[in-house]
């Protein structure tokens, strides 16, 4: 009999739950027929991926080696200004050849056989073409023109490069839509950025659930025993989940609210992630400077598939997920301020990077907890999950005690994967 | 311009960083974060950072406590607030090279440092491979750290790093 609670039949299909977007399959983050369908229909399919800032690429030669999805990509600034995102793959014999995370050149050679494109990815040359003293070399009617890197589009929203390999993407404010717009360029548009640095991890857990954690606002008041105790955010303080029209992009937003009691019935609700009486010898590090055109004091964006957009007070940086099959992901960060920023406030940022990233006070708990995560689903009897949090309802809501953005990016999830 | 330094004053120098190396990593390996602010003088700096970021100059830090307040602040988020699994840490030092003693005083010294982590039913891992860059400031016959840049080889940290190394 088929299996209705798992969502697998007698024959292997996998079909979601029949109760709906409150029930998600075990198998959704563990399958590799799910993860392989997840790279063709999502991010080789029609979505804009994340992949480099242009603030990292300021001069005609430099370049960055990237990904969409798990697909390794070069992403490099042309002599005419353009950027261009091309496959890190050589046309012969298909060999990865960029080695160098980031760097300045005018060609890419591949070592194996000498192969050399230029910065937009076209074949320029291939020794020995027409062979040597009369013998070998490559078929007379051989054109470099039809051999070469798959090249992806590209867009540019202030600064920030996305590409797809999808012609009929919409255009990328479109994509973004009017309510991710809006937030993203309270970061983005605020002035040119200055890159203060990079780390890079990986989390042994499946991908959505990145995006799912972050579209959970239930678990930062109770797993972020951190962010509860020293206030940066409580149940009963102003917040929002904001969700785009098609469910697949968020922003969690938050107001800080220092003067915010901490009543009874919500110190018992939260359990062990209430401390009372601790306190910070050095709390300098948790102000919040104002500089952004917002009123929320943090916005934390999912932009689907494969950005993080963060603005944590007054800590900034992207994450770029790397999907590395159905069971793990890497999280490519870059941290940044602006250009025009001074000391004081260059040192601000990098004290209260302590907050996020592989060692933050609140990156370890959700790194923990995905893999947690990851090991019941893919270790324990198949099952499924429940997001059953504020019934009935999809997209914003005001209240953090809800999963009604979870269900959201599952409507769309499903339509786009026919599950 | 630091100072030149004789062989014997250099293998003094030496022993005495090797000896503070050992205690230090002693205390960590107890995972005894408490004590660990207590091996920095009041305003020492520590940094623990990607070898990429080193090489470009690029300032971000993992972890980034600017004084001992700020140190024993990460003490109390490890110990009250974090969540993580229980793991065991063994830290191991060598490799003191001593470079001299800047017009300050301070002993200016690298070294290798290798952490490796074990969670409970995992095999044992290197968690983190990098080097030490150090100012330390005498203090009558021990030493304390003014600065501790910690520059990692291991760019893809496993998961995370809960415990400064």
């Amino acid at each position: 009999m088929d299996d209705v609670r798992t969502g697998i039949s007698d024959d292997g299909e996998l079909r979601w739950p029949a109760e709906g977007l409150t029930h998600i399959p075990d198998w959704l983050y563990t399958s590799e027929e799910i993860y392989a369908r997840e790279r063709e229909r999502i991010f080789l399919g029609d979505c804009w991926n994340f992949v480099a800032l242009e603030a990292e690429l300021p001069e005609p030669g430099r370049f960055k080696r990237s990904y969409v999805g798990d697909v390794p990509v070069i992403v490099s600034r042309g002599d005419d200004g353009d950027i261009n995102v091309f496959e890190n793959r050589c046309a012969h014999r298909g060999l990865e050849f960029c080695r160098v995370p980031r760097g300045k050149t005018s060609e890419f050679i591949c070592p194996y056989h000498q192969w050399t494109y230029d910065l937009t990815g076209r074949l320029m040359a291939v020794p020995f073409r027409r062979g040597d003293r009369g013998k070998g070399g490559m078929p007379a009617d051989f054109d470099m023109a039809d051999h070469g890197p798959k090249r992806f589009n590209t867009a540019i929203r202030h600064g920030v490069i996305f590409a797809s390999l999808s012609d009929r993407v919409e255009p990328l404010e479109d994509y973004l839509g009017p309510e991710t717009c809006e937030h993203f360029d309270a970061v983005f548009a605020k002035g040119k950025l200055r890159i203060l640095g990079y780390y890079r991890n990986r989390l042994n857990g499946n991908w959505k659930l990145y995006h799912e954690n972050l579209k959970d606002p239930y678990h930062a008041t109770l797993l972020h025993v951190f962010l509860a105790t020293f206030k940066l955010m409580v149940a009963g303080q102003k917040s929002a989940m904001i969700t785009d029209a098609t469910g697949r992009h968020a922003t969690a937003a938050s107001a800080r609210d220092d003067d915010l009691e901490v009543d009874a019935k919500t110190a018992e609700e939260m359990k062990s992630a209430w401390r009372d009486g601790l306190t910070l010898e050095d709390a300098k590090f948790m102000e919040f400077i104002p500089e952004f055109d917002s009123p929320w004091t943090v916005t934390m964006q999912t932009i689907w598939p494969n950005l993080i957009v963060q603005r944590e007070l007054n800590t900034l940086g992207i994450r770029h997920i790397v999907p590395r099959g159905p069971n793990a992901l890497d999280m490519y960060w870059t941290m940044f301020g602006y250009e025009d920023d001074n000391e004081e406030i260059t040192n601000h940022r990098l004290r209260q990077g302590n907050l996020m990233g592989p060692s933050g006070y609140l990156g370890v708990d959700d790194n923990e907890a995905i893999r947690f995560l990851q090991d019941g689903l893919r270790r324990s009897l198949p099952d499924r999950g429940i997001v059953m949090l504020d019934p009935g309802k999809e997209g914003d809501t005001d209240t953090l005690i809800s999963e009604a953005s979870i269900r959201s990016l599952y409507r769309h999830y499903r339509g786009v994967m026919g599950l | 311009m630091l100072s030149e330094l004789s062989p014997v004053e250099r293998r003094d120098l030496r022993l005495l960083i090797e000896e503070f190396n050992t205690a230090y990593a002693r205390v960590l390996d107890e995972q005894n974060v408490e004590s660990w602010p207590d091996f920095f003088t009041e305003d020492g700096f520590y940094r623990v950072t990607a070898r990429e970021n080193a090489q470009e100059d690029l300032p971000v830090g993992l972890v980034w406590c600017e004084g001992r307040a700020m140190m024993r602040d990460r003490a109390v988020a490890i110990r009250s607030t974090m969540v993580f699994a229980p793991r065991y840490l063994r830290h191991f030092n060598s490799n003191v090279a001593v470079l001299g003693i800047d017009e300050a005083g301070h002993i200016l010294s690298e070294s290798n440092y290798l952490v490796l982590e074990t969670l409970m039913e995992d095999e044992t891992r290197i968690l983190q491979a990098g080097m030490y860059r150090d100012r330390f400031e005498r203090v009558g016959d021990s030493l304390l750290l003014s600065a501790r840049d910690c520059i990692y080889d291991s760019l893809l940290i496993p998961n995370d790093m809960v415990f400064p190394v």
